[in-house]
């Protein structure tokens, strides 16, 4: 008998008390929540709360939120990365910055003088140690837990490149706001991998003092760009 | 059925338990010999104080804040039992979506063979040095040992289980292995065990945290193989999903080329929308955060992005034996979140190391038993005061303290079968359960409870006759009142005024 027959006669065995006969009992999962409905599925907050909360909540946390409009994005992002002393920037594929010259780190000086911008196309990790900040889009945020998400689509990249630079600068359009967990799972492709991110990394392993900044960016920045323009 | 019942031998079935000689789930000594000497360790019972005294404050705040807590508990419970209730296909289920894009499964009957699964795996690869996340588990099945008797060297990655590993400790706390350890204790470890460290580190817990960054990012950056654990697995979809706050778990699935992920089985959820109720329930009673700072989940393989070669292994480990036990099975519901060990007056005291398990606290002492057979943990179900704060902050609702008395009784039956004499503790907690399960005989007891005030002195009672010499030895028994609530009530209800 292979061990994965044992276990599953095993299994059989110690649910001998069940009530349908093993085979017929799998009820067909995800049509089969046993409690739907009884915990929250909307927040029911207006799209102004909701980017209020989310801004509470990544404040909270410890991540820096600036808002702009579409017209006043690319001045938005070189001022943050100005302001940290970040001159290395690498950027995913599929990045669509308007009036940022992404094109390659040829061409220093397409934004503000002294802004080098990569895009990643199969660096190694100790190649991407070497940048400064990554600059990212995200899938979706989440108000209530002041988390943004990243599913690894164009602009968001492969989940290495927004862990190792120190510096995370994650642009969100307002309309990516939703209010809780449960109405986050459903827009999200589960066959994608996901990153969640809530604040920048941190840890409680001594004395249970929370310490921001270990192995993930020290930094993390988000830029709410207003709906419309 | 009654807990007498359900001790009587039928519940076991035959199902091995998790193998002696292997893994962390056994103590070398019984918890109260273990917890006397803890209680006499000043600076233990004072770290121990200071931090679940902040955990539990944080965790209620953030607790308070969702109007819907009670009912994603009860959501939580639920799903777990559906789960448990149909655990093979589940899993057959997951096994299925995982290989289908592109993951390979393993299974394990128990700690020996997982072991030798991971490290025939890791041998398959030429490593020397694997990169591992934070893993209860992993620890469980003692995989460091296993690994390093075959030349392969595990780097613990979490700072808490690295001060452990440094430190040659072992871990007392299941969401902060450290826990025992102050800042100053962590700087002497640091500046004695870790290569390169700069020998002018101060005991702040930045600068700690700085000192343990730059000795691991040489190693995630160069690692070919990273093991982690698992907080759900789902079989809808074949996501596997880890929690954690430092990134050091992201860097252990993400850079190297090959990720072996060990699950004890019962870590299956049915579908991708239980994990909108787990990922409110565990940040907030594990960390006392809204959400922790990272949370990754994968599906096998994605090209172009994260490990290439992907592998899960299944263990069972003695959880069958668990799930055999139908007034013992919701431990397995378990998600690790060690909001019980916070609020336990006797955790608080004695700490983790005492249970002798890798599991502590009040889940440890329902769960480690029951993984190992309760013959081999007897003194973990008495290791209680049985005040019910566990089953209060318990985040999916398992009734420690019901299975707790059930495992007492359990013991005494097996212990009987075994033609044993239990001591006398045990058999009392058998009558009690007797007792207790009838109201007729509730109420003869009490009345014969009152026969009790013959021993009172000076208002309380300072000694009772053999056996139960052994409890008024170390604590005053309260005095029977002279009528017992159902007499006072009778006569208030029948006497018309």
């Amino acid at each position: 008998m292979t061990a994965r027959e044992d276990v599953l006669a095993r299994i059989r065995t110690a649910l001998g008390d069940r009530q349908s006969p093993p085979g017929q009992a799998d009820p067909a999962p995800g049509q089969a929540d046993p409690a739907p409905g009884r915990y929250r599925t909307s927040s029911g907050l207006s799209a102004g709360d909701l980017l209020s909360l989310l801004t509470d909540r990544l404040s909270d946390y410890g991540a820096a939120v600036r808002s702009c409009t579409p017209a006043g994005l690319a001045a938005t992002v070189e001022a943050a990365l100005a302001e940290r002393g970040a001159r290395r920037a690498v950027v995913p594929p599929g990045l669509d910055l308007p009036g940022i010259d992404l094109s390659g780190p040829d061409l220093p000086g397409a934004g503000l003088p002294g802004i080098e911008y990569t895009t990643d196309d199969g660096l190694t990790a100790r190649e991407l140690d070497t940048f400064d900040a990554v600059i990212t889009t995200a899938a979706l945020a989440i108000a209530e837990t002041g988390t943004i998400v990243l599913d690894g689509t164009p602009g968001q990249g492969r989940r290495a490149l927004s862990l190792i630079p120190d510096y995370h600068l994650c642009i969100l359009r307002d309309s990516q706001v939703v209010g809780l967990v449960t109405e986050a799972l459903p827009l999200l492709g589960a066959r994608r991998p996901l990153t969640w991110i809530s604040g920048p990394s941190a840890t409680s392993d001594i004395e249970l003092s929370r310490v921001q900044g270990v192995h993930g960016p020290r930094t993390l920045e988000v830029i709410l760009v207003a709906a419309g323009g | 059925m009654n807990a007498r019942e359900a001790a009587g031998g039928s519940t076991f079935l035959g199902l091995p338990t998790s193998p002696r000689g292997v893994g962390h789930l056994r103590g070398d000594e019984p918890f109260p010999v273990a917890a006397r000497r803890a209680l006499a360790d000043a600076q233990l019972r004072r770290n121990l104080g200071r931090a679940t005294t902040t955990i539990r404050a944080k965790r209620a705040r953030v607790v308070a804040e969702l109007p819907d807590w009670e009912e994603l508990r009860e959501a939580g419970s639920a799903i777990k039992a559906q789960t448990m209730a149909n655990l093979d296909g589940y899993l057959t289920q997951l096994e299925a979506e995982f290989t289908a894009r592109g993951g390979t499964v393993h299974w394990a009957r128990d700690a020996v063979e997982a072991n030798q699964i991971v490290t025939g795996l890791v041998r398959d690869t030429g490593a020397t040095e694997v990169v591992k996340v934070k893993s209860i588990l992993t620890d469980e099945i003692g995989l460091n040992d296993a690994l390093a008797a075959a030349g392969i060297d595990a780097v613990e990655t979490d700072l808490a289980e690295l001060i452990v590993q440094l430190g040659h400790d072992r871990p007392s706390h299941i969401l902060v292995p450290a826990i025992h350890k102050n800042r100053a204790e962590i700087r002497d470890i640091f500046l004695r065990e870790m290569a390169g460290v700069d020998p002018g580190l101060t005991d702040e817990p930045a600068a700690l945290a700085e000192a343990a960054r730059l000795f691991l990012r040489r190693k995630f950056l160069s690692a070919t193989v990273g093991i982690s654990g698992a907080n759900f697995a789902v079989a809808e979809t074949g996501t596997l999903c880890v929690v954690e706050s430092e990134g050091n778990g992201r860097m252990c699935l993400t850079l190297p080329r090959t990720l072996i992920t060990v699950m004890g089985i019962e870590k299956v959820v049915p579908a991708w929308a239980d994990l909108g109720v787990f990922l409110q329930l565990l940040p907030r009673s594990s960390t006392g955060e809204r959400m922790n700072p990272y949370t990754s989940m994968w599906t096998g393989v994605t090209p172009g992005d994260g490990p290439q070669d992907v592998h899960l292994v299944l263990l069972d480990n003695g959880r069958t034996a668990a799930l055999a036990d139908p007034a013992g099975r919701a431990a397995l519901h378990c998600i690790r979140c060690s909001a019980c060990l916070n609020v336990c007056p006797v955790y608080e005291r004695t700490g983790g190391h005492a249970y002798g398990s890798v599991y502590p606290g009040p889940i440890g002492a329902i769960l480690s038993p029951m993984l190992t057979g309760i013959e081999d943990n007897a003194s973990l179900p008495y290791a209680s005061t049985l005040c019910g704060a566990c089953y209060e902050v318990c985040p999916v609702k398992i009734d420690i303290p019901s299975i707790l008395v059930h495992l007492r009784a359990r013991h005494v039956e097996e212990a009987r079968h075994a033609a044993r004499a239990p001591d006398p503790e045990a058999a009392v907690m058998a009558a009690a359960a007797w007792t207790m399960s009838s109201p007729a005989r509730y109420a003869a007891a009490q009345a014969g409870g009152r026969i009790g005030r013959l021993f009172v002195r000076h208002g309380t009672i300072r000694r009772l006759p053999p056996p139960l010499s052994r409890w008024t030895r170390a604590r005053d028994a309260p005095v029977p009142p002279a009528q017992t609530f159902r007499q006072w009530w009778r006569r208030e209800h029948q006497d018309p005024r």
